[in-house]
């Protein structure tokens, strides 16, 4: 039981850490720009198929697959605030629904050049740590755990001790003000979209080798993320991580006990119980609706 | 405006039009001729929810719990298919009675998400449980409408020319009821919420009650509109109803316009009919998801009024009013 409680641990350790990569991004977004990104698992699936193009079509090596995914995803993210974003700046909804729309040429154009069955990105490597007979962690999932704290870290660093970041803070709380202050708000917002779509891309490109990659795997990824934001409370970083780890780990323990599909009413039923009782979240405190 | 006699002629030309337009089609423009009478019901009653300002993104979902109520009623309890339909719709109206207590908790895009996960929820139910939803495969072999004679003409249902005579009638009745029920007092207060809802809420409206009301209507022509397409296609699946399909509608209302009627119409025929022509002609049918959400954004960032604007804008310079007057 112990141990089966301690291989649960691992793997929805390894759950949160590509969620909580996803997550925040969204929640980036949101709290600079105000508005949903709905394509957000599609950002995930297309760092997913810059490993499949690069790593397995051309043996790139993956640190520099990483990176490239990385900046790829991101300037992804620069140009849905150049064209959706950035023009529809007034209306919330109408940001939403056109993310919507950058989600199915997504998917389409993805499809379209890869072809709609799914992929199987070789493994970069086979090692596994064995902790016991039954306990056991592959070292890409390791990577992933790691590669997500670091990127965190990196972030927290990033929101807290550059000009950067404190501009992305102060347009996050009061765009306004931060305006009024001398804070572009173009460029806060350019930012936010680049880092925020670039941790989706990194998710993607770390994950893809433990997963089958095809055009419409962001559909499961968004809806676990959306069940992370509301849960966490929207617009909060740290609630999105500790929602990421909760969520994770009750998805996992469900999938072991029942299975994937009765995890999966679990985690929307749950986010659909804190819409209801507690609509800003559990680390929300304002209630941007 | 036109005289009591010239509306009846125009009415009339249009009922002619409607019943003549199967008969110049191929079979497979036929049976597309079908799926857009269903959608135009689809969008319609999803315009029903858009009125008190609230948009969903479960209507698909409510769209198949009719379709699975109705194809179970006829499969498994034997009930006669017209019967099973009208089933269908009132179990869809009954499960959106239920979403309603969490739902109209939220508004904006709480309620946006929150009817996601709904719908989401529903979806994973018609998955996980086989018995009675099929799991992934969905059902299969749903009982068609049975075959009957008016006088002369005789009606087979696996007959795409019939079915769409057949939906005609059903789709026409239930847009002939949304029509009234917009007009009445009642969709005077959708109106009223969408609007002004604190201002509507202090002059003694129940808010919640009226958008409950609402969403009950419209989640019932919604499973009517899935059970006529479950009848008519015999397999169902979870997959039937999903995300695209939703985005399907919500293109459809936002090309076509809220602010009318006729708009969401207007962008359901109009995308369908390039859809079919255009992409169809030139063998890119794989590209509609493409095509929806460049259309999407485009009308999205172009076209905040939608088609129906266009043609406002356009009918008032004829009448050289120009722009202004058309304007919500």
């Amino acid at each position: 039981m112990i141990e089966l409680l301690a291989q649960t641990g691992l793997n929805s350790l390894y759950a949160a850490a590509y969620l909580s990569l996803v997550a925040v991004g969204l929640v980036l977004i949101f709290g600079v720009m105000g508005v949903i990104n709905f394509a957000h698992g599609e950002l995930f699936m297309l760092g997913a198929y810059v490993v499949v193009a690069l790593y397995s079509g051309f043996g790139v090596p993956y640190i520099l697959v990483a990176a490239i995914g990385l900046i790829f995803v991101g300037c992804i993210g620069i140009l849905m605030e150049f064209t959706i974003f950035r023009p529809l700046r007034d209306s919330p909804l109408g940001g939403l629904v056109a993310s919507i729309g950058f989600l199915l040429i997504a998917q389409a154009l993805v499809s379209m050049g890869f072809g709609v069955r799914m992929e199987h990105v070789p493994p970069v490597t086979q090692e596994v740590i064995v902790f016991s007979e039954k306990v056991r962690l592959p070292l890409q999932r390791l990577f992933v755990i790691l590669a997500a704290v670091m990127f965190l870290s990196l972030l927290w660093i990033f929101l807290r001790r550059t000009r950067f970041g404190w501009a992305l803070r102060a347009s996050a709380q009061d765009a306004e003000a931060a305006a009024l202050q001398g804070i572009s708000i173009r460029q806060t917002s350019l930012i936010a979209m680049f880092v925020g779509a670039g941790l989706a891309g990194i998710a993607g490109v770390l994950t893809a080798p433990l997963i089958s990659v095809g055009p419409h795997m962001g559909h499961a990824v968004i809806v676990a993320a959306f069940i992370v934001i509301i849960v966490g409370g929207i617009g909060s970083l740290e609630g999105a991580i500790v929602a990421s780890v909760a969520y994770a780990f009750i998805h996992t323990i469900v999938t072991t006990f029942w299975d994937g599909v009765i995890a999966d009413i679990t985690g929307l039923s749950l986010m659909l119980l804190v819409l209801i009782v507690r609509p800003t979240g559990l680390f929300g405190t304002t209630d941007r609706a | 405006m036109p005289s009591q006699l010239t509306r009846a002629g125009l009415w009339l030309l249009l009922i002619c039009m409607l019943l003549a337009v199967p008969h110049g089609l191929s079979f497979s423009q036929q049976e597309i001729l079908v799926f857009l009478t269903i959608n135009v019901l689809v969008v319609t009653s999803y315009r029903l929810l858009a009125l008190t300002g609230e948009w969903s993104l479960g209507h698909v979902v409510i769209m198949g719990v009719g379709a699975y109520a109705s194809a179970l009623a006829s499969k498994e309890l034997g009930i006669a298919v017209p019967v099973a339909m009208i089933t269908g719709a009132l179990t869809a109206a009954l499960v959106a009675f239920g979403l309603s207590y969490p739902l109209f908790r939220m508004k904006g895009f709480y309620f946006l998400i929150g009817s996601f996960a709904a719908g989401e929820i529903i979806r994973l139910l018609w998955k996980r449980f086989r018995d009675p939803f099929g799991g992934p495969k969905g059902i299969k072999k749903i009982e068609p409408m049975p075959d009957f004679d008016i006088v002369i003409w005789r009606f087979d249902f696996f007959e795409p020319v019939s079915y769409y005579y057949f939906c005609l009638v059903v789709v026409g009745l239930s847009l002939w009821i949304m029509w009234r029920i917009e007009k009445s007092p009642l969709g005077l207060t959708f109106h009223a919420i969408h609007w002004q809802d604190k201002l509507a809420e202090s002059a003694g409206i129940n808010v919640r009650a009226y958008k409950t009301l609402a969403f009950v209507i419209a989640s019932g022509f919604s499973g009517l509109a899935g059970a006529l397409l479950a009848h008519y296609i015999g397999t169902i699946n979870p997959n039937s109803f999903d995300l695209e399909q939703m985005v399907f509608v919500l293109t459809w209302t936002i090309v076509g316009g809220t602010a009318t009627f006729f708009g969401p119409i207007l962008g359901c025929a109009a995308l369908v009919i390039l859809n079919e022509i255009v992409l169809r002609e030139f063998g890119f049918e794989q590209g509609r998801p493409l095509i929806y959400g460049f259309v999407l954004i485009l009308s999205v960032l172009f076209l905040p009024r939608g088609l129906e604007g266009l043609l406002q804008d356009f009918t008032g310079a004829l009448r050289g009013r120009g722009r202004q007057g058309s304007r919500q």
